[in-house]
């Protein structure tokens, strides 16, 4: 298979910037989803010792821009965009690693990869992760197990980084339709893409913050010439109205 | 093509129980397959949470299924310390128990120690310890945040830590103070979600800019124990420009209520009263009148003279000559804290603006206590929360109550739009309880009048003896600590050790990591529960402790209770206790054991009421002596009253469930809770959610749900009188007086109006020497020590790092990532820096209990977290520089960890591995290795038996 | 990126092998040597050994080895597929050419069609392999225009060296065109290195923190804290880092070892007699070899990939 048809629906992720508190409640929620789901299990390996490391979808770093207090820290939160130009796929010489035509979520078939590593040096973002014990790339799957799980209650059928974010810091949603709540956001806020200079037309976007608001000037005190005994005459007067 | 099932059923079961990754009290859906936890996710119905789940509460199949879970119940059989145990049977176990306990209690029962750490059955254990006679008794709150629930309690018979909350809903500028994560965690986030979804502005004043202040829309970065300053700045600056709620000051505070001035005398600073002892105010007519009298309107700026022809002011005239000095001025609070006077001005004028100006009305009837009709809720769209940022200091209590001050002023409690009361509160301030346990009301066998902790409201109330001498291991209520609320935890193990202020027999721990993260001065705690008496025998006679899992402190146990985990047993989060009431009603909720326990562990309150039973403590046994709640917790959460129609859950009591607060039990309440998710939650009608302290409405409904006894209004407290009578008696007035060490302190810090002082330990070591502050912040994907063992969540935060400002950092010559020692009046660490940009820059800080001991928690003793995890504790002492007064604060005993000063020096030479280490810790016998592969989830996946080939 | 040693072996010894290969399939078209056993043995055999031990050193660094031949199949848009199925087409006339070669005396047609055919599939799969590189957009190091005239270069370079030890070690009298084609060789891959080293040092990637997070718009990017504070395959894979002064070091010992020596070499043993000649050769060959090793071991160790600007690295 070559490429791919371009998707009918473009699924993805929006994630504000401006509200992320770097919680890690999307990193941790999407591990165990994930551990027991399409791509079981996200190994871990020394998970008690010294060199414990796993397999994980979704991480959240934490970044300063600026200097002082005009800066800001910004916590940020890195899984696979979905992009719609994945050189992760193309590269991919088993075609094990693929594009969805249906709605553009890339995925990795654990049953015909071969383990070369190449996809994770396609992808710009790292969003693949290699699981060492099972010989398997894995990465973020959309959740494809729970969006279109007929198992569970319609209105919960989102990723679980979504439904689990306590600030709310994360949309999903069709980013293919201009009308979706997803694509409007981008619009009003100025979504972004991640390195849009490399070209890979990441699906996911990201919501700038929002800039800060400095202290008001203050306003003039009311002259005040009488000091504490007009402060108690102003009372007074206010009082006996 | 893939196999791919879009559709897979997630799992078998669902149960809904209450998370216990952390204190908050979420609502989760265990999602079950082949009886093996598939699952965890928050409960869209539930009030807490709503749906979402944080970090912790994600990670909570890790520590359900943790290798560092104990077993067993275990006996100490080497040295303490050593880890030398053995396996012993339950029976065995509640027999040595019970003979300590019982010998203690017939010699003198405070010669046990009974401490509880981060546990939700207060309700039990308090009762517990009462019943057993013994007033040594405290959860963790002592070293927590009792300063905000004293300050709150006694101000606003409410408090900011989880007893309020911000209207997120409506409030336009939310100013949040020394906040990194709070027991609320996942309603904070919600909320500011909420603020950020409608535009509302954000400050956050903190010193550090991680986590929430990092999307604030504005940070302040304040040099720590200064925001007591910054805030009576604020009062000068809004009384100065006329700008605060004369209305609400003088309908619903004490405001108006005549202060006696008669400097010399003995009722100095206390309330003028009427016969029946109510306080008087200035009528507007010009009379001294009972201020709740019919149509009674006080004056607030105008001194009186009472009937006996003494001299009286009323509180706001007392705060207003205070509080306009230029003291307490923008500029004198610009050189305190580092915030530039017009950043003050700005904000006192932006307070207002949004108070005053941006006023949120809701047209609702609602009638207040007076029986005066109104027409809509006026709200002042300011709200504020604090929590350790400020409690932690040592004047963190008149912080706090500076913060509510604030509030008051601007009219912004419990209005819409304002910080709102949390069910159950409001109650009065303070609640009318008294601590229990005064000199004669102990006894051998004998149990206590009252329970330990209550709210003291003069020195009659205090627990100490007639020399002065505290009646509390802890010093709580003694004069070191008059309204120490909580107990003072961090000074159980030193006093046990010291024999101060009297040797006890038996310390009986409970859910509380002592011998290292609660553990002020963490080395020196260790030597204490090890040290010996010439004849050989332990100082700290006898050690009980109850964990569920292989913590540092168990180690130095003579007996491990080994406990379930949360998805294993029933809980009780009550209204007796820490609810999950919310602004708009009150709430509780359960647990349930979800799975059944592996190991030969049982429910901690299990064993304690089985204990009870064999000690025949009142309440704990029938009249023939049998068990009276023989079928453990469950059965006393169901069967328990503490008072007639009271008992621990509150929805569906009586015989068929039918009645909610109040009513005889329900032996199927239970199985109500688990049909209802788990949790009762009871809404209440429109009238009553604001003003609740005037709120004719709201009162009637907390006598019923029996909240509160009586339907009457609670007086918000600008002038805190109890303060004045400790201060009366270090003055020389009444027969219990403080002994002479403590007279000026607390006539100083006794202060019933708020004051800052500069935190002691900045004051006792020399600023040249330790220019630095050094505090901690709790990570939002840890809680405390029991995180680490967790296999997720030890990946995300399995080290951690001194964090410095990147300018203080290159003036000491220190780049990032050098080693550094850092150095207090009392010790000396060596650690790895990190720089940054968002630090104030005299602040140092680190994450709270990241550092593990070497071989704890069934950690490879190589771990990251005991080689490149540290603790601040190994240099915060448990007394002050001066060796003799506890680092705590004056009024309540609050521990004072984050007055901690320091001087960090880069190491000439970077070791490798972060100093001081302790040495390792044995496991104790029935712990396996750990896994070195972990491939959690496999069985429920598409191909289980994918090969595996490192198992490196 | 992490340098493995599996995927340095198999592109050098790759490289080596098919610039062989194609160095005496297009001799023994041209005729200019003559199909003999031990030269074929010699010759052939060496060039397939390091083809196959290459490509099956390149499997060694695979989770699952066995399904390997699935990489065939999308040779459409796959340059790791497209090199699968160039080094495999390539065995045919290879192993035809080096079996009649060898042991039969094949006719002068059939050596010029399988001799170019063999020629052809040699540098193709050395270009597919270099494209492999070339077209990673994350890494800057490789998906530049320096890519595949280097890889071609060293295959070209390592190539030729061997087949000049070979055939001066029998004393064939192409030895001396092939030494200094050689000599050619070994010039042009310094001057493509040395155009490959100050294109990095000097162009910076179009990717920086500030663009990988988006928030150049508030100012100077830096991470604060990783995600992770232990270590993850990522950062495993491409987090590698290499000291300044190191790569230095390194860029001077792959050229004076692996091309001026050996030029120098090839060019003494053209200058002597045996054995002289045939040490000289075997010797600059091996360096040759070595040098490439370095190089290669560079070519991994200086890459930085973006990814690691999501970890702290300043510049991708
Ligand atoms: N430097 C510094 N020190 C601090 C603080 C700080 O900010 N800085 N904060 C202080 C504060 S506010 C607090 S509240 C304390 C908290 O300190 P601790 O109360 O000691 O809290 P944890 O570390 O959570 O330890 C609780 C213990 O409970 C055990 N446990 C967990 N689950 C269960 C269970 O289900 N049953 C039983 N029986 N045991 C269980 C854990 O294994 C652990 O040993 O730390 C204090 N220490
Ligand atoms: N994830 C998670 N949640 C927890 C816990 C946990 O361990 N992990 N622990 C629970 C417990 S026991 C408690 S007590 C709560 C505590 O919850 P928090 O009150 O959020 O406690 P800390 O993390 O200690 O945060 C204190 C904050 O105050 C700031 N600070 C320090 N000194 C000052 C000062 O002088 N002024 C101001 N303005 N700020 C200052 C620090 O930078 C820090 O951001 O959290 C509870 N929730
Ligand atoms: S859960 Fe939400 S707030 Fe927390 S790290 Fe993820 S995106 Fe950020
Ligand atoms: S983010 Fe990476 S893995 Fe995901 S589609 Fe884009 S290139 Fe592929
Ligand atoms: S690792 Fe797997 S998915 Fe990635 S390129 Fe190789 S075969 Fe394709
Ligand atoms: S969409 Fe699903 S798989 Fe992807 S990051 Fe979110 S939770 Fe993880
Ligand atoms: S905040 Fe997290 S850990 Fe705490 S109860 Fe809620 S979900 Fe559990
Ligand atoms: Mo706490």
């Amino acid at each position: 298979m070559t490429g791919y048809v371009t998707p009918r629906r473009r699924l993805g992720l929006v994630i504000d910037l401006d509200t992320c508190v770097g919680c890690h409640a999307c990193a941790v929620n999407c591990k165990e989803w994930n551990t027991g789901g399409h791509s079981a299990p996200l190994t871990d390996l020394d998970p008690y010792g010294p060199a414990a490391s796993g397999v994980w979808f979704n991480r959240i770093h934490s970044f300063e821009a600026g200097e002082g207090r005009a800066g800001r820290t910004v916590n940020f939160p890195r899984s696979c965009l979905h992009c719609d130009e994945p050189a992760c796929v193309t590269v991919c010489p088993t075609g094990a690693s693929y594009k969805r035509e249906e709605d553009g979520i890339v995925l990795v078939n654990p049953d015909t990869c071969i383990g070369c590593k190449l996809c994770s040096w396609a992808c710009p973002y790292g969003a693949r992760e290699y699981d060492e014990d099972e010989g398997v790339m894995k990465k973020c799957t959309l959740c494809i197990d729970r969006i279109y799980n007929e198992t569970i209650p319609e209105a919960e059928r989102v990723p679980a980084c979504v439904s689990t974010c306590p600030a709310h810091a994360r949309h999903f949603g069709d980013l293919g339709d201009p009308a979706s709540e997803v694509s409007r956001l981008v619009a009003e806020r100025g979504g972004y893409d991640l390195m849009p200079e490399l070209g890979y037309r990441p699906v996911n976007k990201y919501l700038p913050p929002r800039p800060g608001r400095p202290a008001p000037p203050p306003q003039p005190a009311e002259p005040d010439a009488e000091g504490l005994t007009g402060f108690l005459g102003w009372v007074d007067r206010m009082l006996s109205r | 093509m893939e196999r791919l099932d879009p559709s897979p059923p997630v799992s078998d079961e669902v149960k809904h129980t209450t998370c216990y990754m952390c204190a908050c009290r979420c609502g989760i859906r265990v999602h079950l397959r082949n009886g093996q936890v598939r699952y965890i996710e928050g409960n869209p119905d539930h009030p807490v949470n709503r749906g979402v789940l944080c970090a912790k509460g994600s990670a909570g199949i890790m520590n359900h299924y943790s290798p560092a879970r104990l077993r067993k119940p275990l006996k100490r059989v080497g040295e303490r310390g050593s880890g030398e145990f053995v396996e012993i049977a339950w029976d065995e176990a509640l027999a040595i128990a019970e003979s300590w306990l019982r010998e203690a209690r017939e010699k003198d029962p405070r010669r046990l120690a009974f401490y509880t750490g981060r546990d939700q059955s207060q309700g039990l254990t308090g009762w517990w310890a009462q019943m057993y006679g013994t007033p040594n008794y405290a959860a963790h709150g002592g070293f927590c945040s009792v300063n905000m629930a004293a300050a709150g309690l006694y101000t606003l018979g409410g408090s900011f830590w989880e007893f309020g909350e911000p209207d997120f809903e409506r409030t336009k500028l939310f100013l949040m103070f020394g906040v990194a994560e709070d027991h609320d965690s996942n309603p904070i986030k919600l909320g500011l979600a909420e603020l950020k979804r409608r535009g509302a502005t954000f400050i956050s004043v903190n010193p550090v800019r991680t986590g929430y202040s990092a999307i604030a829309d504005r940070w302040v970065p304040i040099r720590p124990g200064t925001d007591g300053a910054l805030v009576l700045a604020l009062v000068h600056e809004l009384l100065k420009a006329r700008r605060v709620d004369l209305d609400f000051l003088a309908d619903y505070t004490n405001a108006g209520w005549l202060v006696i001035d008669d400097p010399r005398g003995p009722d100095d600073g206390l309330f003028a009263r009427d016969e029946a002892g109510t306080p008087l105010v200035l009528d507007r007519g010009g009379a001294p009148r009972p201020w709740n009298g019919e149509g009674v309107r006080p004056l607030l700026a105008r001194p009186a003279t009472l009937a006996d022809g003494r001299r009286a002011k009323p509180v706001f005239l007392l705060l207003a000559e205070r509080y306009l000095d230029e003291r307490y001025s923008a500029d004198a609070a610009a050189a305190i804290t580092g915030v530039p006077a017009e950043e003050i001005r700005g904000l006192a004028a932006e307070l207002a603006r949004v108070a005053f100006d941006e006023r949120i009305e809701i047209d609702q009837v609602w009638t207040d206590w007076r029986g005066v009709t109104h027409d809509r809720f006026v709200g002042r769209p300011v709200s504020l929360h604090a929590m350790r940022g400020i409690s932690a200091h040592a004047n963190g209590f008149q912080t706090c109550r500076a913060l509510h001050l604030l509030q008051l002023l601007l009219g912004a409690i419990d209005t819409p739009g304002a910080w709102r009361y949390k069910s159950p509160y409001p109650r009065p301030a303070p609640p009318p309880i008294r601590p229990g346990g005064k000199p004669g009301e102990l006894g051998p066998g004998k149990p206590m009048p009252r329970p330990p902790l209550g709210f003291p409201m003069g020195p009659e109330d205090l627990l100490v003896e007639a020399d002065g001498r505290p009646v509390r291991l802890d010093q709580g209520y003694s004069w070191e600590a008059p309204i120490a609320a909580h107990g003072l935890m961090h000074l159980v193990i030193r006093n046990a050790w010291a024999g101060e202020p009297y040797p006890i027999d038996v310390l009986f721990l409970y859910m509380a990591n002592m011998a290292w993260n609660s553990a002020m001065n963490a080395a020196g705690t260790v030597a204490m529960l090890t040290d010996k008496h010439a004849d050989g025998s332990y100082k700290i006679p006898r050690i009980i402790y109850s964990d569920a899992f292989f913590s540092e402190t168990v180690p130095y146990a003579d007996l491990v209770l080994p406990d379930t985990t949360y998805l294993e047993r029933y809980d009780c989060i009550s209204l007796l206790d820490r609810p999950i009431g919310k602004a708009e009603g009150p709430g509780d909720a359960i647990r349930h054991p979800v799975v059944p326990p592996d190991r030969d562990v049982r429910p901690f309150q299990d064993v304690l009421l089985e204990l009870g039973a064999r000690l025949g403590l009142p309440g704990m046994v029938t009249e023939d002596g049998s068990p009276r709640y023989p079928g453990g917790y469950a059965d006393y959460i169901v069967n328990h009253e503490r008072a007639p129609g009271i008992g621990p859950l509150a929805g569906w009591r009586g015989p068929d469930g039918a009645l909610h607060g109040k009513g005889p039990p329900n032996p199927r309440q239970l199985e109500r809770y688990i049909a209802h998710g788990g949790f009762w939650h009871y809404e209440l009608p429109s009238e009553a959610l604001f003003f609740k302290f005037a709120n004719k409405a709201y009162l009637d409904h907390a006598v019923a749900f029996g909240l509160i006894a009586k339907a009457e209004p609670i007086v918000l407290q600008l002038y805190v009188e109890p303060l004045q009578r400790f201060r009366l008696a270090a003055r020389g007035h009444g027969p219990i007086q403080p002994p002479e060490h403590l007279r000026e302190r607390v006539a100083t810090h006794c202060d019933p109006l708020p004051a800052w002082h500069p935190p002691f330990e900045g004051q006792m070591v020399s600023e040249a020497a330790f220019p630095l502050h050094a505090v901690t912040q709790r990570p939002a994907a840890m809680y405390h020590s029991w995180g680490s063992q967790n296999a997720w969540l030890r990946q995300i935060h399995g080290e951690n790092r001194l964090y410095m400002n990147r300018g203080t950092a290159a003036a000491l010559g220190i780049a990032d990532d050098d080693w550094v020692h850092v150095t207090s009046h009392h010790g000396r660490i060596t650690v790895q820096v990190r720089l940054m940009e968002g630090v104030e820059p005299h602040t140092v800080w680190t994450w709270n209990a990241i550092g593990k001991r070497a071989g704890a928690w069934n950690l490879d003793p190589r771990a990251r977290e005991a080689t490149h995890g540290f603790l601040l504790n190994h240099l915060i002492s448990e007394l002050l520089p001066d060796g003799r007064l506890p680092n705590a604060d004056p009024i309540t005993g609050q521990a004072a960890w984050y007055d901690l000063r320091v001087r960090v020096e880069k190491a000439a030479v970077a070791p490798e591995a972060v100093e001081p280490a302790l040495p390792p810790l044995a496991r104790p016998p029935g712990l396996a290795d750990p896994p070195r592969l972990l491939r959690y989830g496999a069985q429920f996946g598409r191909s289980p038996e994918r090969r595996r080939v490192t198992a490196a | 990126m992490h340098p493995a040693l599996s995927v340095i072996v198999f592109t050098v010894a790759s490289g080596a092998g098919y610039g062989l290969l194609a160095t005496l399939a297009l001799l023994a078209a041209l005729g200019t040597i003559a199909p003999s056993l031990p030269l074929g043995l010699a010759g052939f055999g060496l060039a397939l050994a390091l083809v196959t031990g290459g490509l099956l050193s390149s499997t060694l660094h695979l989770g699952h080895p066995e399904r390997a031949w699935r990489a065939f199949s999308q040779w459409r848009t796959s340059w790791l597929s497209r090199e699968g199925v160039a080094a495999v087409a390539t065995y045919l006339p290879a192993g035809l050419l080096a079996l009649l070669f060898t042991f039969f005396a094949p006719g002068r047609a059939t050596l010029a069609i399988l001799g170019l055919l063999t020629a052809a599939g040699a540098v193709a799969t050395v270009l597919c392999t270099a494209m492999i590189y070339r077209s990673l957009k994350p890494i800057h190091a490789w998906c530049n225009q320096w890519t595949v005239p280097g890889y071609l270069a060293l295959g070209a370079a390592t190539g030729l060296a061997l087949a000049f030890a070979v055939l001066a070690a029998f004393g064939v009298p192409a030895a001396g065109p092939v030494g200094i084609a050689a000599i050619a060789a070994l010039a042009a891959a310094w001057w493509v290195k040395r155009a490959y080293w100050s294109f990095l040092d000097t162009v910076p990637a179009a990717s920086t923190p500030e663009s990988a997070t988006g928030l150049g718009r508030i100012g100077k990017v830096r991470l604060l804290d990783p995600p992770h504070t232990g270590a993850n395959y990522l950062a495993r894979e491409m987090g590698f880092r290499i000291a300044r002064k190191h790569a230095t070091k390194l860029r001077a010992i792959a050229m004076v070892a692996g091309v001026v020596l050996p030029a120098a070499l090839v060019a003494v043993a053209l200058a002597t007699t045996q054995p002289l000649a045939s040490l000289a050769a075997w010797l600059a060959a091996l360096l040759a070899l070595a040098g490439a090793l370095v190089e290669r071991w560079l070519f991994f160790a200086e890459a930085k990939h973006t990814t690691m600007l999501y970890y702290g690295a300043a510049s991708a």
